[in-house]
């Protein structure tokens, strides 16, 4: 009979390369577009094979044009540095129609003054980094989008083709 | 004296190890880069990186909120 330290001990899955990691990216907003990129970029820096399926709200990360905003809507955890402290916005000021442009430009802003890389930087890297971005037909049919509104080398699949990915993938991230 | 020197001053998560992974491409084995770095994240993320792809971290320190790592290509 196998004690408790030997059930809980993680043991890679055979057959299965452990420098492989894959990520659903489900979230298109400015904010939200970061995690994907970052990790999946530093991953491939650090030796991995990177897959990454788009589907939903995250497929927009995909267009050729991307206009990435942020909102504060809802969104009670985002503060702001702004005059020495940090400022978040009640609701019904977010949903005044231009302060969610508004509050994009001021992300922006910060992003570049940090010295923070921004969206299309890291995507260009990680196309760079030989990442597989996979873009889901499902999505694309629902919000009526085309293969020729993305970058190049997109591929093309549906939930099967992720599950394959999946399968041979030590690392596994829904974002 | 490193082969190659990279300036990563002033750039944030995650483009110091993506600046450094580029500049080591170019590099031959046994060959070395220095990278300079204002982020102090960078500390613990040199580290995991050399673990990871098995270059070897040779040294680093830090002067004025400059961190300097010398990074020996597998």
């Amino acid at each position: 009979m196998s004690n408790v330290a030997e059930i809980n001990t993680p043991q890679p899955n055979p057959g299965v390369d452990p420098n492989t990691m894959s990520i659903i990216v489900t979230k298109g907003s400015l904010d939200w577009a970061y995690p994907p990129f970052i990790l999946s970029t530093t991953a491939a820096a650090m030796g991995l094979d990177v897959t990454m399926f788009f589907t939903f709200y995250g497929l927009p990360l995909l267009m050729k044009d991307m206009s990435l905003q942020v909102s504060s809507l809802g969104n009670t955890a985002m503060k702001m540095p702004m005059m020495g402290m940090h400022m978040g916005m009640p609701n019904i000021v977010s949903a005044i129609p231009g302060v969610d442009a508004m509050a994009s430009k001021m992300m922006k802003n910060l992003i570049k003054k940090k010295g923070v890389a921004s969206i299309p930087e890291l995507r260009e890297l990680a196309v760079e980094a030989d990442v597989r971005l996979i873009a889901c037909q499902m999505t694309l049919d629902l919000f009526e989008y085309s293969k020729d509104d993305m970058i190049e080398g997109v591929e093309i699949g549906g939930a099967a083709t992720y599950i394959e990915v999946a399968t041979k993938s030590h690392i596994n991230l829904f974002i | 004296m490193a082969d190659q020197v990279l300036d990563a001053k002033g750039l944030n998560c995650p483009l110091p190890i993506l600046k450094a992974k580029k500049a080591l491409k170019s590099l031959e084995g046994g060959n070395t880069l220095e990278v300079h770095s204002t982020d102090p994240g960078s500390v613990a993320d040199f580290a995991a990186f050399c673990r990871t792809t098995g270059n070897e971290l040779v040294e680093q320190n830090e002067e004025n909120g400059v961190w300097t790592y010398l990074i020996r290509k597998a």
